[in-house]
């Protein structure tokens, strides 16, 4: 029978004060003896009943409403066990053990009462200390020793479990970030400290970048403050890294993508790249842009690259056609529903300008404002993200200058655009002059379109950019 | 009153859990805090930071803070069943899930929050309440004002001026309540009124009730007299001085760890995923060329995701392949309108090119993304 006592809420924190010690060799073994507070003989896996303990306010039953763990997990004293509410509280209740979940009694929505037991816990034995001769009663850790841990500076919070695990593999305690509640040491963190002696390469987890505020002696890990290097931090998730793989489904828009591009890469692309000087252009936005802020308007590069692709397509019309599943028929779209590859946080998307053919730069210029918020607000309509004819991807805003993008069924042909670089050309009294260069790499549905009309409409397209004022000429 | 830094009064001390001595004098257990933000998801973080890292064995904490326009939804209720949620994606008001139970409330400038931080032990919400109500009627007697047994106040005995709810962790406890200042009460009651038909669910319900503002009770009073008020009467039931300590809940070199809190607080897997699982079941009614189509869908949502779909379309409506690959895709993804959105156009792609097809394809689609 274990005899051990039934402690009230007030006393919690005589408990977690035995574990406020400094970690050596000898400490531990003290607090292993410190644990078998039992009279009787130890028996390795005790099922002890853990009860739902008082709430407060003369309150006797609350609704489960969500288990963190399920039966056979195991549980570390203070992890989280389940969320109860009560009358507009909702109470977390914590393991005052370390051991295994054997039973839950209860299931979500069912009502638990106070003093009845809630789940089942089969109490670690501790490993390889086991004599019958060992201390039955706690000596209390008293304030002085712990005062003294203050002083020293050096406050190293973990459970058994987790001592057990730094020991096995000879990692101090006192070396190890802390990234639990009141910078407590937990498995995940001798696990990462771990590999950073391997030298595995771990993502940043979110845990990891809290800086316990006692650590002043320490230097705190100079890489997520790092503001010269401007690496891309990785987006971070709500899944906290744990050192295993982790396996997740794939769903929804993920599940559709999946779909998408494995249908397009059954087309038979050809690539077709060229250079851009837009020089000229760069010069004409920076007199337009004014104009446009005038009318409430952000003008880019992309109402200029769209409005010459569409011009283009009136020329070679196969390009903004639409070929049949079995092949059998093209379909030649009346409409330039022009495509602009949007990076959201879910993912690519593709809203479409309608019917460029009609409208003016200034036109295509406040609709993509239109979508590029709604895209970052995640409000898209379907109108929006369906009908589009032929698409316009500028990478470049990211990087990289050329590509190989994939053509989105049902199209026939994409571009993308790279970065603007400056870069030394010669002009044609074979001077050198800077100039403003932008690779373009198209990609295009070889059943139908040919490298020569590819080309020509490149050439086309380009022609309208490095000249800007030709696009007059031809502007419907 | 007096507004000073956080940096005066010791605030390490205070957040290691250590028996020192706090710097005030020995009888003293208060402090009184006020954020500088009116983001709700940082505010929530602060609670969340001082419930997990403070020591209130020494002194509690009563934090005042206001947000501008959003709704806040209890740690177990569902937001589907609690607002109107394309009014918010509209009018860009927030969707934030506390931690604590109860029920929905709207919050703007015109609403303040207060939350009592104590130990577990300590947790008493009737206290704090008529403290609120003491603070009042000290600063307008002629206020009817009083707390019920379900703990809201009530304003001439029939309108309800704060709502309550708690949260209670292994050691500490808050309890934090609202009180209609000048709140936007058009506002409030269009965005908490669900237009969704056909859910059935566990989740905690929320009581409507009749609110009124204590503005126009009397116009002189304003949310920062209120807040005054309610700080002067802690500090003398207290016994500490009358002063308020501005917060910045952005900083994280005194909070530190703030930034993740209010991070996870603003996750789809929070705000939305920690749904209690329910169903949905209800029929749409599609008017398609010269008729209407009464179509009945089924649908099991779980942590937010799309369990089990079932749409019970006419035969051959939809190519059979097609809607069961609209089906599979739909299970496991998010039960929310810009992810279905971009599923099912992404889909759109891979059908057959057909005008017929498509059309009723996006007629069926926008039914199911109006559900969300």
């Amino acid at each position: 029978v274990c005899s051990h006592r039934v402690r009230s809420c007030s006393s919690i924190r005589f408990i977690k004060s035995k574990y406020v010690c400094v970690f050596d060799k000898s400490a531990l073994k003290f607090s292993h003896q410190q644990r078998l507070f039992r009279t009787s003989a130890v028996s390795c896996g005790q099922i002890v009943q853990f009860k739902l303990s008082d709430i407060g306010e003369g309150i006797t039953e609350v609704t489960v409403k969500e288990w963190y763990i399920k039966e056979g997990d195991s549980v570390s004293q203070f992890d989280s066990i389940c969320e109860v509410q009560s009358d507009k509280a909702s109470v977390t209740i914590t393991s005052r053990y370390d051991g295994v979940i054997r039973k839950l009694h209860y299931s979500i929505d069912d009502i638990a009462f106070v003093g009845k037991p809630l789940v089942d816990i089969e109490i670690d034995a501790s490993k390889g200390v086991a004599p019958e001769e060992d201390v039955v009663e706690t000596p209390p850790m008293s304030h002085e020793e712990h005062t003294h841990q203050e002083i020293k500076g050096h406050k190293t919070l973990a459970t058994p479990a987790v001592r057990r695990l730094a020991m096995e593999n000879n990692i101090k305690l006192s070396e190890v970030v802390g990234t639990g509640k009141d910078n407590r040491i937990l498995k995940e963190d001798i696990l990462n400290y771990l590999a950073k002696q391997t030298g595995a390469i771990l993502p940043p987890s979110p845990k990891a970048e809290i800086v316990p505020p006692l650590r002043k002696t320490e230097t705190v890990p100079a890489a997520p403050k790092d503001k010269a290097r401007k690496i891309p931090v990785p987006v971070s998730r709500p899944i906290a890294f744990s050192g295993k793989d982790k396996t997740e489904p794939v769903t929804g828009f993920q599940k559709a993508m999946v779909k998408t591009m494995s249908a397009a890469l059954k087309i038979p692309h050809f690539g077709y790249c060229d250079e851009i000087d837009l020089t000229q252009l760069v010069q004409l936005r920076e007199e337009l842009k004014p104009l446009a802020e005038l009318r409430g308007v952000k003008l880019s590069f992309m109402p200029f690259f769209i409005k010459a692709a569409s011009l283009g397509l009136l020329q070679y019309p196969i390009l903004n056609a639409s070929l049949d599943e079995n092949c059998q028929n093209v379909t030649y779209k009346a409409s330039h529903n022009i495509g602009v590859a949007m990076d959201t946080e879910q993912g690519l998307i593709v809203p479409n300008v309608k019917n460029v053919q009609v409208c003016s730069v200034f036109d295509i210029a406040v609709e993509l404002n239109r979508l590029q918020s709604l895209g970052s607000a995640g409000q898209l309509g379907t109108s929006d993200l369906t009908g589009g004819t032929f698409t316009l991807s500028n990478i470049g805003t990211i990087g990289g200058t050329y590509t190989k993008p994939v053509i989105l069924p049902p199209e026939v042909a994409i571009g993308a655009l790279g970065k603007i670089q400056v870069l030394p050309r010669f002009n044609g009294k074979g001077e050198v002059f800077k100039a403003q260069i932008m690779n373009v790499s198209w990609s295009a549905d070889h059943r139908i379109i040919d490298g020569a009309t590819m080309a020509r409409f490149s050439n086309l397209w380009k022609s309208y950019l490095e000249n800007p004022a030709s696009m007059l000429l031809d502007l419907k | 009153m007096v507004l000073q830094s956080l940096k005066n009064c010791l605030w390490q001390s205070c957040i290691l859990r250590t028996p020192k001595a706090c710097f005030w004098s020995a009888a003293s257990g208060g402090l009184i805090i006020q954020s500088v933000s009116n983001d709700v998801y940082q505010n929530l973080a602060v609670e969340d930071w001082i419930h997990d890292h403070m020591d209130l064995e020494k002194q509690q904490v009563l934090f005042l803070w206001r947000n501008s326009p959003a709704v806040v939804i209890g740690r177990h209720q569902n937001p589907w069943q609690e607002c109107n949620l394309r009014l918010l994606r509209q009018k860009n008001i927030k969707l934030a899930r506390r931690r604590s139970g109860g029920g929905t409330v709207y919050h703007d400038l015109g609403n303040i929050n207060l939350t009592f931080f104590t130990t577990r032990k300590k947790y008493e919400r009737m206290e704090n309440l008529k403290l609120v109500v003491k603070a009042l009627k000290a600063l307008r007697p002629q206020l009817d004002v009083h707390v019920t047994d379900r703990y809201d106040i009530l304003l001439d005995r029939q309108y309800k001026i704060s709502g309550t709810a708690a949260k209670l962790g292994r050691t500490s406890a808050y309890h934090h309540c609202t009180l209609l200042c000048n709140a936007d009460k058009f506002v409030l009651s269009s965005v908490l009124k669900s237009p969704y038909k056909g859910l059935k669910s566990n989740a905690t319900p929320s009581v409507p009730a009749s609110v009124k503002n204590l503005f126009e009770e009397d116009p002189s009073l304003t949310s920062e007299m209120l807040l005054d008020a309610i700080a002067k009467e802690y500090a003398t039931q207290h016994q500490i001085d009358h002063c308020i300590t501005v917060i910045n809940p952005a900083d994280e070199t005194l909070l530190p760890g703030i930034s993740n809190k209010t991070k996870e607080l603003q996750t789809w897997e929070w705000v939305y995923g920690k749904t209690p699982k329910f169903s949905v079941s209800t029929c749409l009614n599609m008017a398609y060329k010269d008729s209407v189509l009464d179509v009945k869908v089924n649908m099991d949502v779980k942590h937010g995701r799309i369990e089990v779909c079932n749409i019970d379309l006419p035969e051959q409506w939809l190519p059979p392949g097609l809607y069961s690959e609209l089906v599979k895709s739909l299970t496991g993804s998010k039960f929310c309108p810009n992810e279905t959105t971009t599923l099912v156009t992404t889909l759109l792609r891979v059908c057959p090119q057909d005008d017929e097809l498509h059309s009723r394809w996006n007629l069926l689609c926008e039914n199911m993304i109006m559900l969300m």
